[in-house]
């Protein structure tokens, strides 16, 4: 049964500044959508806030997965309704194995009934599918013995990340800059690895980016244009060609009142790059 | 993967699980409440002890006697001495097989799991069911290898020359107000000796335990590792819930001789009542090797800082310690590392939760005795604050006599990261399964040094640290 992950009107704050100033999205499964901006347009709070970080204040609107809906949920909740959001920057976490750690989430999961304490899924099938995904995405086995993001290259994190995606097996998956750091090699073997999980499971994906080069390898169907905390433009693949030859300006002429809004997103972000970055470290 | 908690702390949903007790009426003998001479008397004449003995214990009741509480560490000054019981013997017999250990103990036995644990792969056992070891083994291989491993007392009776040339050297009754204190009351305990060459390659395990409402548990450890010789001692406790205060004030002496290397791993979950006291030290001698891996759950109070005494050209020194400290509890731990020769080199790696309201203390000492060129320490201590409310301190003293030496100190004291607790959860963990994780995570480094069985034991008590401030 295909779901339906729908954002209407979606106002967001961050320390009481709004970023987000109503933004609809419409995803269902097995479609690939690709939001597109420029830096400090709001693309980064969409996607934490569609997770739940407690530092995003929703304001106003709506996120649904086939009318449940999210903003009521806890992140992990929310996870265990089908989003999953590969970071742009992974958080490391000291003395857990990339496998524990897996293993613990995916049961979490699969089993969204089951109770805290109560047996996580048997290891020896765990480990086995662990191996298979992790040779698909051309990872040394030892990997699932490192310490989670801990020491991990910016193409490990990425990699890592797609891993966890393709064992989670979510509905729908925002990828938040996942091309950010890579180089091109790297963008082919993580686009493959999300190719894989979507055709597989009909995940509905989220591309962000404002790099075009991913869109090479994950082609969407939908790309949206995010500027000024709102979803300016819609259209299909043609509007990622109208961005590379021609830039942002056009746009920007185009909607006077957002770019007023987004020069001054642009000013805040400078100031306060950290909180808007999420993840510092 | 012994770090798996889930995986086996299912079922554990007790708020204490090892909070059993059982009935005080089978305890062979009790002393009254209090400590006088007349008290250290019977203690010695019940044990039937040799009068150097009975000597020792006496003057060091007297030092006792005459020494203030010291203040310069954790809150002592509602622990009363006169409220204690100083001896209490649980048994008259001492069982060589399990099925000579009476069954009420054997059934607080079966409950932490012993005779499986046993059954895996222990070298020998010396569980201290009170003040006495009423159960004792050891593998026959080890034993013809002469690697004596008894409870004290024993070994006061049968290895008397052996315990009276090392008793009280590494620290002498005088040393401090406890250690006075455990010489002239002490019971039970280890003893063992490594003869010369001998390399015990399986761990040896004791389990304590003090099962009496305002008992104090005074255990006293000797172990004596001769020239190249290497040995394991593992020592795990879990103690049930009580409503009033008890004092637990051990004594563990190591000797580590030339070549030889030695490690002791504790871990210590005492009930939230108990104050514990304890003095540990080990001296090293030359290119030796100590290691105290150190795990200190539960207690009011807990003051320990295991030390290392480098006294031969070469000698190591490593001290691994953690400690949490939850509602009403203050841990104040760490590590003393003396450089008393060239060429020494040492490590002290300490890592505290504090949570709900609980005090973590680092407290450590580095001494580099002039003349001791070449030294080297390193001395790391991390803090994890889970909440508000918890306090970390860090009180590292360093006395360096000699130039010629290579010092490290590194100190950080975190919050239990949001982008972390975010991350975890965007992947399906609650908020207390992904706090869990992130702390068995952050002592992981320590955990990966336990034996398995111990490993899973830190984790489950860990887990129940955990659980006990959720919700």
């Amino acid at each position: 049964m295909s779901k339906t992950l729908q954002v209407e009107n979606l106002r967001v704050a961050i320390e009481g500044k709004e970023i987000l100033r109503g933004v609809d999205l419409t995803i269902r499964q097995g479609e690939v959508h690709a939001l597109m901006g420029p830096n400090g347009s709001g693309k980064s709070t969409l996607s934490y806030a569609l997770m739940g970080h407690p530092n995003y204040e929703v304001l106003d609107g709506s996120v649904t997965i086939d009318g449940v809906n999210l903003l009521e949920l806890e992140p992990n909740e929310r996870a265990k309704a089908g989003l999953f959001l590969a970071f742009q920057y992974p958080t490391a976490i000291p003395g857990v194995t990339v496998a524990s750690f897996l293993r613990h989430a995916v049961t979490n999961v699969r089993h969204p009934d089951r109770k805290e304490g109560e047996d996580l899924i048997p290891m020896r099938e765990f480990r086995k599918e662990l191996r298979a995904q992790m040779e698909e995405l051309g990872m040394d086995p030892e990997f699932a013995r490192r310490y989670l993001n801990e020491g991990f290259s910016g193409g490990e994190k990425k990699r890592a990340e797609i891993l966890q995606l393709a064992m989670l097996r979510p509905a729908f998956a925002i990828l938040d800059e996942t091309d950010s750091g890579l180089d091109i090699d790297a963008v082919r073997i993580v686009s493959e690895g999300v190719n894989r999980v979507a055709a597989r499971h009909q995940t509905g994906i989220l591309v962000i980016t404002h790099y075009e080069r991913i869109l090479n390898y994950i082609k969407p169907q939908f790309v949206h244009i995010l500027f000024g905390g709102r979803i300016v433009e819609n259209g299909g693949p043609e509007l990622v060609q109208v961005l590379e030859e021609k830039g942002y300006d056009w746009v920007r002429e185009k909607h006077p009142e957002a770019a007023r809004d987004e020069d001054a997103l642009e000013e805040a972000a400078k100031q306060h790059q950290p909180q808007f970055l999420g993840t510092a470290s | 993967m012994a770090t798996d908690l889930n995986q086996q702390v299912a079922g554990i949903k007790e708020d204490y699980k090892y909070g059993f007790r059982d009935s005080d009426e089978h305890y062979a003998f009790k002393s009254g409440k209090g400590l006088s001479r007349e008290v250290v008397n019977q203690i010695s004449e019940m044990k039937g002890e040799p009068p150097w003995m009975r000597e020792l214990r006496l003057k060091a009741l007297e030092i006792f006697t005459s020494r203030p509480v010291p203040t310069w560490g954790g809150d002592l000054s509602e622990l009363n001495f006169d409220e204690i019981h100083y001896y209490m013997k649980a048994t008259d017999r001492q069982g060589k097989s399990w099925d000579d250990v009476p069954a009420e103990i054997k059934n607080t036995f079966d409950k932490l799991g012993i005779p499986e644990a046993e059954r895996k792969f222990l070298a020998g056992v010396g569980a201290q069911y009170e003040s006495e070891v009423v159960y004792h083994s050891l593998r026959e291989d080890l034993q013809k290898k002469g690697v004596i491993f008894v409870d004290t007392d024993t070994a006061v009776r049968e290895y008397p020359d052996l315990v009276r040339q090392y008793f009280g050297t590494v620290i002498p009754i005088h040393d401090n107000k406890f250690a006075a204190l455990n010489s002239a009351v002490w019971s039970g305990g280890s003893f063992v000796y490594v003869p010369a060459g001998v390399k015990v390659d399986i761990p040896l395990q004791a389990y304590f335990r003090i099962n009496a409402e305002n008992m104090g548990q005074f255990e006293r450890t000797l172990i004596i590792v001769e020239e190249g010789a290497q040995v394991h001692y593992v020592e795990g406790c879990t103690a049930p819930i009580y409503s009033t205060e008890s004092l637990h004030s051990a004594v563990v002496e190591i000797i580590v001789k030339k070549g030889a290397r030695c490690r002791y791993t504790t871990i210590q979950n005492w009930a939230n009542n108990i104050y514990n006291l304890v003095t540990k030290r080990a001296v090293a001698y030359e290119d030796s090797l100590m290691e105290w891996v150190d795990g200190n759950l539960g207690s009011k109070l807990t003051m320990k800082y295991p030390a290392v005494y480098m006294l031969g050209k070469g000698a190591r020194g490593e001290i691994l310690s953690i400690a949490f400290a939850g509602k009403g509890q203050h841990q104040d731990a760490g590590g003393k590392v003396v450089h008393g020769a060239p060429y020494t080199s040492s490590r002290i790696i300490s890592k505290s939760i504090s949570k709900n309201g609980g005090r973590a203390s680092y407290r450590g000492l580095l001494k580099v005795a002039d003349g001791a060129k070449g030294s080297k320490s390193n001395v790391v201590c991390d803090a994890l604050i889970l909440d508000d409310f918890s306090r970390s301190d860090t009180y590292p003293y360093i006395e360096i006599d000699e130039d010629d030496v290579k010092i490290g100190h590194e100190a950080s004291v975190s919050k239990i990261g949001e982008e972390q607790l975010f991350y975890l959860m965007s992947r399906g963990l609650s908020e207390a399964e992904a706090s869990t994780m992130i702390v068995s995570g952050f002592i992981e480094p320590l955990v990966k040094e336990l034996p398995m069985e111990y490993a899973v034991e830190m984790n489950k008590l860990i887990q129940l640290q955990m659980e006990g401030s959720v919700g």
